[in-house]
């Protein structure tokens, strides 16, 4: 479970996130929409501890992500995040970028993670790239070997950041289907998206932040049904 | 063909100063690039004030002519009584001129890693040393290559002017027999012929590299 209790976040002057109150159940889909700037991103960054918070308290499995003592590199080993730009770690080919966690982190031997990450790729439908620099692939395929190489951790939770933002539209379906898969196999996800569809078709929860504030959440029938709050209607009327 | 005295002898003793030049580089380079490792890893996490210092004292390295450098260091061992070889103070003074350019090269090259790239990293479990050495090492190495064999071969050549220090390397060596023998062009030609042969590997290898690793991209 990660709990988010009143998260407050600027950077600077800039307050980014104000009282952010959120809690994702196991095998739950909750995905997070609105405008640019209204902290949804940030939100993700940290939840696994990339960003410090100024107050408040995010837990994921009862382990608060903030605290002193909390083993931040272990705890980020049960939340997979994959980001809106591709970043793959070029120099590797892909089997090699998938494994590298498994390995370096987990202490896993090459035939045991080269297994699950062979497993993963396929998953994705990368099965026969493996051998391959992340240079030759397609910015959709980039992303889908992002996808594989955080769940090559075995993670509880997959955050995911705007993946299909930086997409040629053409390759936004491919990525999508991933991880409409991903939650039909019961994957608990945070996904930021502009994606209206498949925020709609997905998830068990909808959330629309505006300035920093969930100014709503609710299924995905009452948000884009029948929002209640004026600010979401408009948003929504606005990208429709 | 032409006429020379030059005999196998002194052919040898030029190959011996080839020896001192190589010699003396190979200490300035990993030495320097050590130091310039670390430097330029402290660079670019640190904030620019708290390396300030640093950044001062690598300054004077760069910009002092290597020349006064040399001759300034042996003055000052000698006074100091430090009894420290000339090759020695050489190769540390050479070794920290080289620091100075590799420390910004090493900035430069990790600086060019993308962020997001490193915060994939972490956000995968990776430490801090992890992502380093998995990541952002390898990755800054592609970029700083260039850069890194060009200021080798410039140590290479700098590397002469520690004659001034008495120390016989390729160059004095050359000019000894070039006084005796009065043959200057001749003499010259094979200096630079074995400078040439002492570069080329080194350059080829960069080449090599950027090459098998442009496959990748």
């Amino acid at each position: 479970m990660i709990e988010i209790e009143n998260v407050h976040k600027s950077f600077g002057a800039l307050k980014v996130l104000k009282g952010i109150d959120l809690t994702v159940a196991k095998g739950e889909v909750v995905s997070v929409i609105g405008g640019s700037g209204s902290g949804k991103s940030t939100l993700l960054t940290c939840i696994n501890g990339l960003e410090p918070i100024d107050s408040g308290r995010i837990k994921v499995d009862g382990i608060e992500v903030h605290a002193r003592g909390t083993d931040i590199n272990k705890l980020r080993q049960r939340i997979g995040i994959v980001f809106q730009q591709f970043n793959a770690f070029p120099h590797l080919t892909v089997l090699e970028n998938v494994t590298l966690a498994p390995r370096k982190v987990k202490g896993m031997g090459r035939a045991e993670a080269e297994e699950i990450a062979v497993k993963q790729l396929n998953h994705v439908g990368l099965g026969d790239k493996i051998k391959v620099y992340p240079g030759r692939l397609s910015g959709g395929q980039q992303q889908r070997m992002a996808i594989a190489r955080a769940l090559a951790m075995s993670p509880a939770y997959m955050l995911f950041d705007e993946v299909t933002s930086a997409l040629d539209p053409q390759l936004v379906g491919e990525v999508l289907d991933t991880l409409k898969l991903l939650a039909e196999g019961g994957m608990t996800m945070i996904c930021v998206t502009h994606e209206m569809g498949f925020a709609r078709d997905v998830s068990d929860r909808v959330a629309y932040f505006e300035s920093g504030v969930m100014a709503e959440i609710g299924p995905p029938e009452q948000i884009f049904g029948e929002a209640k709050n004026e600010a979401t209607r408009k948003f929504l009327s606005s990208v429709r | 063909m032409f006429d020379t005295a030059l005999t196998a002898g002194d052919l040898w003793f030029m190959m011996k100063g080839a020896g001192v030049t190589l010699a003396i580089t190979f200490f300035a380079v990993v030495g320097g690039t050590l130091m310039g490792v670390t430097f330029g890893v402290i660079r670019s996490h640190v904030s620019p004030w708290l390396t300030l210092p640093l950044v001062f004292v690598l300054d004077i390295f760069r910009s002092v002519p290597l020349l006064i450098q040399l001759i300034l260091a042996n003055a000052f061992q000698a006074i100091a009584g430090l009894q420290i070889s000339p090759f020695t103070t050489s190769c540390i003074v050479l070794a920290l001129y080289t620091s100075a350019y590799c420390t910004e090269i090493v900035r430069g090259a990790i600086d060019a890693v993308p962020p997001v790239t490193r915060r994939a990293a972490r956000s995968l479990g990776l430490t801090w040393g992890q992502d380093m050495t998995q990541v952002v090492f390898p990755m800054a190495l592609r970029v700083g290559l260039p850069s890194w064999i060009g200021l080798t071969l410039g140590v290479m050549k700098d590397s002469a002017l520690v004659m001034w220090l008495g120390i016989i390397e390729l160059l004095k060596s050359s000019q000894i027999i070039i006084t005796r023998l009065q043959e200057p062009m001749l003499i010259l030609l094979i200096a630079g012929a074995i400078y040439f042969a002492l570069s080329f590997p080194i350059a080829r290898l960069g080449g090599h590299l950027e090459r098998k690793w442009q496959e990748n991209d």
